[in-house]
């Protein structure tokens, strides 16, 4: 017989589909590996979105719970991680939306993107700006800095800056076009300047 | 290349994504552009410094209390 098996050349396997496969198949070690490898990151995203330690918290886990008790709706043509981060993401949103009743919240909020005006800065930072701040005065700047961002923005320089996705992943974790991915990335990152700038800004005149 | 056609371009100029040709047009405009240079410049040192700061710290005592709780409910599922 002489059939045609070309399965050569198949993509290679990303580990996580491995220990997928082995919790479906009801090893519950296997999840353990995958909690632990991804908890943090989880944890970061959910922090950022909602703001609030408390409810970071309980995302983290209801997000891998739930992740845990659909695993069989998971389909193989995303990464477990990206389907995962969208869990978290939905989880987060919810959160948000029971803190503040009546406001409606999604990540189409405050969404006007106005084509904005150039930015004109001539003004450089100093060379290594975030050294002239210790580290607990730092992380209190990016904190706030990056609290002040709409939420829409926020959500997608996180993903896509910080957690390292990519702009057609942040586009599907989000649900959002990759336009529209692209559109929020930028202004995102012209107003984090805009505002870090207040801090970073070279010393003009007598050096403190 | 305006000043408003390179700030379309600065994403892909700073996630590398761009011809050779176009990135030379770019810097052509850097060159003579203060005000685009800096833009460039610290906006793609916002996103380092965004980058390498862990902004919220989860304790290790915290992460673990966590994780286990996790694992039990969802071996609670299971079984
Ligand atoms: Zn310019």
């Amino acid at each position: 017989m002489s059939t045609i098996q070309s399965i050569a050349g198949q993509n290679e396997r990303h580990p996580d589909e491995t220990l997928v496969e082995r919790v479906r198949a009801g090893d519950v070690s296997a999840y353990d590996t995958l909690v632990r490898k991804y908890e943090r990151r989880i944890f970061r995203i959910a922090q950022n979105v909602t703001q609030n330690r408390e409810d970071a918290e309980d995302v983290m886990q209801d997000a891998f719970l739930k992740a845990y008790e659909k695993l069989d709706q998971f389909q193989g043509n995303s990464k477990f991680y990206t389907w995962l981060v969208r869990i978290a993401v939905n989880e987060s949103l919810m959160r948000l939306r029971k803190r503040r009743t009546g406001k409606m919240v999604s990540i189409d909020e405050d969404m006007e993107t106005e084509e904005g005006t150039v930015p004109r800065d001539l003004a450089d930072w100093a060379p290594n700006p975030e050294q002239n701040f210790n580290q607990a005065e730092l992380a209190e700047i990016l904190r706030k800095t990056i609290q002040g961002l709409p939420q829409g923005f926020r959500v997608v320089f996180v993903l896509r800056d910080v957690e390292g996705l990519s702009t057609e992943e942040t586009a599907e974790t989000l649900g959002l076009s990759i336009p529209a991915v692209k559109s929020r990335l930028l202004r995102a990152r012209l107003q984090l300047r805009d505002r870090l700038s207040r801090y970073f800004h070279r010393k003009t005149g007598v050096e403190k | 290349m305006t000043c408003r056609e390179f700030l379309a371009l600065l994403d892909d100029l700073i996630d590398e994504n761009l011809t050779a040709e176009t990135r030379a047009e770019i810097e052509q405009h850097l060159h003579k552009c203060g005000h685009c240079e800096v833009i460039f410049n610290t906006t793609r040192k916002t996103i380092e410094i965004y980058r390498s700061h862990e902004l919220y710290e989860l304790p290790p005592a915290v992460n673990e209390r966590l994780h286990a709780a996790i694992m039990a409910r969802c071996k609670a599922k299971h079984s």
